[in-house]
């Protein structure tokens, strides 16, 4: 550990992997609390602001925490990774930058109003300012993978005198090939995440018999949204993802699939163990001749292998690589499979009843963290040994002046931290699941029912519907 | 163009100060002015809608530093490593010290979170006073415009200083009493009776300090680097700047006296655009003085990004601005007049 750039290489790592936890469910729950406010709207029953209202509560304290760990990550370019930042600034701080003036205002402006103004501003504009959240939360998005997308995949630069690239076609940047696929798959992920939380949220008020009217509509508008994304996620998005791989980083495609030697009609490995000193797969369980077929379309095409490529080009950590691949796709397969066994349950009108699914659907909510963590680490570490494909080495990017030392103390701070906050924030979380969509609690800590604000004519889908 | 972004970066700084300043401030008085825990909820009220736009000022100025001047990004926020670092975890301690208060309704957990807000809004406010302190004081940068600073040396304003000594303590200081009474006449402001007469109370008080810290800290500034003076020379009309200083200092009291709260936060407000802004207008084109040899120093001209995406930029710069600007002009707005704790809205 007296290794600054492995310290800064972790530090990155670490809190950009906690980061990501919370913008995945925020950036998954916006779409559905637009729903629920637009379905408040359309058919002016008050459940559904309330189903609203208490998302939005978790929203607002996932967002909290998304902002607070989003913070470091927009400093950490210039921190630990200075030499990075004065080589690609003149491109990738367009997308960074732009992302500040562009999402984060629309974003905390909205979410402002969105939180604090509902009885001022109307159900309309309640409904808009919903709306600006979700699209200051997914623009977001599209900024930061248009930035990550770019080191996976350059386009749109030239290298100027001095060494440094500098940007020559903001279009290009912006519109990236592999950025737009990046960001769809993404969001799939996202929306994912949202509405396995919202469906577990369902399963655990059904299975308890606690606001179980709100349990059915989470179980069911959760199940609906995710068999969708869940099959969009592994096509198009996926398949797509994995033919740029193919196409742009070829060894790293190798490592994902733990393919050490070119194969023509190469099968699909499925379960076994890369071991990277014998240049094999222990164990291997596979389907003959799919990857071919899936990387190239043909059942019979040749997938180049590791030992095509020379020994610095392959990515530094292959079994993490490999593993993580592995339990992204897995999770995905399993995600359509529990779906499509919810949603067929739900139209013979038998889920609600169904416990041991609202048991299986309760207990997944986890899984969608790990498959879109899982995915960050393969795209991440399959892009080792570049920092910026093709350009820059990840050892070429660290500061050079901040040492080891230094490096380990805000790595252990930030350790710290965020043990701290992950614990508060599970902590409040479980309170609010707690209360319920039922209860709403003013400012002042005094507890009123939501019930009562509506029947004294406060609640504005009361106003729109006298 | 690398002098029009150098205005725009400067201006959205001056534009977070002046924004995260007044809840920064109130963040710091808030044990002076509110005594109850009701108090300290509508204290924490009147920020509340406004004070995460508010520190995106910060984000969004960092990231057009990053991208007009790359290697002043890369360079500083490696070399300025340790503070940097602790400044988000201030920031970090801070959301969670606003946002969780009202979450748990547990007399302890409320104090804890009074207590992480206020020390961090202190520390915070010195943070950045010192930072600014160092950017104009110099730092020890090598011939390829990198540097490391440690938190202190020996106190001395010297060729290898850290980023604390007695001149970057005394901005911190100015800093701190600055936001203190802009927090104080935000709140004068935003609320009323027994809050808004304390709060009104430590402002007169705050303004004595503020001016006699005015003038101390531009001495200190005067002697430790002459070259100050090099752009007043130069340019006369940017003699305008200390005279805005002095008109709202004097305006400061002038409706304090009268009581007329809004007219007294505009002129706190007023006063840090002119001390930023004259801040501004001395270093320029320098970006980040080298203490080692002035020929190290970046300027706008060595630290800059490429031509072609400072034309671009400006072009969505401008769009995404004003698009930012009605947000804040509409949320603002939409949340004027005073807060109390009777109209219990939001969840
Ligand atoms: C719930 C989350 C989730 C699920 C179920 C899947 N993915 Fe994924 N995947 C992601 C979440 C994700 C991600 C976290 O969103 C990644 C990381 C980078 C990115 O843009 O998306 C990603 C990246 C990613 C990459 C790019 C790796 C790189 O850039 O080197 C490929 C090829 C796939 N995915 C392919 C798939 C396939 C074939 C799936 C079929 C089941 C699949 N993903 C399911
Ligand atoms: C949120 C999802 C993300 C996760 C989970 C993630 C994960 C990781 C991991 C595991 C590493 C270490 C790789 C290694 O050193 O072997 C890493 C490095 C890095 N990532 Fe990401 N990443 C994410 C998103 C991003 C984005 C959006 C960007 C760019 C805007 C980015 C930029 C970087 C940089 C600069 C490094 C350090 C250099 C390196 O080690 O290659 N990451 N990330
Ligand atoms: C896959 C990668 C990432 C995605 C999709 C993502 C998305 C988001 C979203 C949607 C938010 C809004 C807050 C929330 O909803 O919780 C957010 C917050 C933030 N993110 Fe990330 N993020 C990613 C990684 C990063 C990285 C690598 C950086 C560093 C450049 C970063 C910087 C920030 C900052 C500074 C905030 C706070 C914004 C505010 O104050 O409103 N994020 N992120």
């Amino acid at each position: 550990m007296d290794n600054a750039l492995t310290i800064d290489r972790l530090q990155f790592a670490f809190t950009v992997t906690f980061h990501y936890l919370f913008p995945q469910l925020t950036m998954g729950l916006a779409p559905l609390i637009v729903i629920f406010k637009s379905l408040a709207l359309w058919k002016k029953e008050e459940r559904y602001n309330q189903a609203a209202r208490f998302l939005a509560k978790i929203f607002a304290l996932s967002f909290l925490f998304g902002v607070i760990t989003g913070i470091p990550m927009e400093f950490q370019f210039g921190t630990n990774w200075a030499k990075f930042s004065q080589f690609s600034g003149g491109v990738i701080a367009t997308t960074l930058a732009m992302e500040g003036v562009f999402a984060f205002f629309l974003e905390s402006s909205f979410l402002g109003l969105f939180l604090y103004g509902e009885k001022r501003i109307g159900p309309k504009w309640h409904w808009l300012s919903a709306f600006m959240v979700f699209v200051g939360a997914w623009l977001s998005g599209y900024f930061i993978i248009a930035t990550d997308a770019w080191m996976q995949h350059p386009v749109g630069y030239s290298l100027a005198a001095d060494g440094t690239v500098q940007l020559n076609s903001f279009w290009l940047l912006l519109f990236n090939p592999w950025a737009i696929w990046q960001y769809l798959h993404n969001m799939g992920g996202a929306l994912i995440t949202g509405s396995f939380v919202v469906t577990a949220l369902g399963a655990f008020y059904l299975l308890s018999r606690k606001h179980t009217e709100f349990g059915r509509l989470f179980v069911k508008t959760g199940v609906i949204v995710a068999v969708i994304a869940s099959i969009f996620q592994i096509f198009p998005s996926g398949d797509r993802q994995g033919q740029l791989v193919t196409n742009y980083q070829p060894v790293t495609l190798a490592a994902m699939e733990g393919l050490f030697q070119s194969e023509s009609g190469a099968s699909i490995v499925l379960i076994g163990q890369p071991d990277t000193a014998a240049q094999k797969l222990d164990n291997p369980i596979y389907v003959p001749g799919m990857l071919s077929f899936l990387t190239h379309r043909r059942w019979e095409a040749t997938v180049k292998g590791l030992n095509e490529f020379p020994r610095d080009q392959w990515p530094d950590n292959i079994p993490l690589l490999y593993y993580s691949y592995h339990i992204m796709v897995g999770l995905g397969t399993l995600f359509i499979a529990i779906m499509l066994g919810a949603v067929f349950l739900l139209w013979r009108k038998k889920l609600f009843d169904a416990r041991w699914m609202l048991w299986i659907l309760m207990l997944s909510f986890p899984f969608p963290f790990i498959a879109n963590t899982a995915g960050w680490i393969t795209a991440e570490v399959g892009r080792q040994p570049w920092l910026v494909y093709g350009l820059m080495r990840t050892a070429q990017g660290a500061s050079p002046t901040v040492s080891a030392g230094n490096g380990l103390f805000t790595l252990i701070g930030f350790m710290g931290m965020y043990l701290v906050l992950g614990v508060m924030y599970l902590f409040l979380i479980g309170r609010e699941v707690d209360h319920g969509p039922k209860l709403m609690t003013s400012q002042n800590g005094v507890t009123t029912l939501g019930g009562n604000l509506v029947a004294q004519g406060v609640g504005p889908s009361q106003k729109e519907a006298q | 163009m690398e002098t029009n972004w150098f205005v725009l970066v400067a201006l959205m700084l001056v534009a977070y100060v002046v924004l995260d300043g007044f809840d920064l401030g109130v963040g710091v008085i808030s044990p002076l002015v509110a005594r109850t825990s009701e108090e300290r909820q509508l204290v924490l009220r009147s920020i509340g809608p406004v004070w995460d736009g508010n520190e995106v000022w910060l984000l969004a100025a960092g990231g057009a530093l990053f991208f007009a001047f790359p290697l002043l990004y890369a360079s500083s926020f490696s070399g300025f490593y340790l503070p940097l670092m602790m400044v988000l975890w201030l920031l970090m301690l801070r959301g969670v010290g606003i946002e969780l208060r009202s979450h748990v309704d547990n007399a302890l957990w409320q104090s804890f979170c009074d207590f992480v807000f206020t020390l961090s809004s202190l520390l915070l406010t010195i943070f950045l006073g010192a930072a600014i302190g160092n950017v104009i004081r110099g730092v020890p940068l090598n011939k390829d415009g990198y540097f490391f600073e440690a938190l202190w040396t020996n106190f001395r304003v010297g060729p290898s200083p850290g980023i604390l000594d007695w001149y970057t303590v005394l901005t911190g200081v100015l800093a701190m009493i600055t936001l203190t009474v802009h927090g104080a006449n935000y709140l004068a402001m935003k609320t009323e009776g027994d809050v808004q007469l304390r709060a009104r109370r430590l402002t007169q008080k705050g303004s004595w300090a503020l001016s006699l810290m005015t003038v101390l800290s531009l001495l200190a500034t005067l002697y430790i680097r002459p070259q100050v003076m090099d752009n007043f020379k130069l340019r006369a009309w940017g003699w305008i700047i200390p005279l805005l200083v002095v008109v709202t200092l004097i305006s400061m009291f002038y409706f304090r006296a009268k009581g007329n709260d809004r007219a007294v936060f505009l002129s706190s407000t007023g006063y840090i655009v002119a001390m930023l802004g004259g801040a501004a207008f001395a270093m320029y084109p320098y970006l980040l003085p080298a203490s080692t040899d002035p020929a190290y120093s970046l300027t706008i001209f060595n630290a800059k990004t490429g031509d072609y995406s400072m034309r671009v930029g400006l072009v969505w710069w401008l769009v995404g601005i004003t698009l930012a600007i009605g947000y804040f002009v509409f949320l603002y707005r939409f949340f004027r007049g005073k807060v109390s704790l009777e109209d219990k809205e939001g969840y």
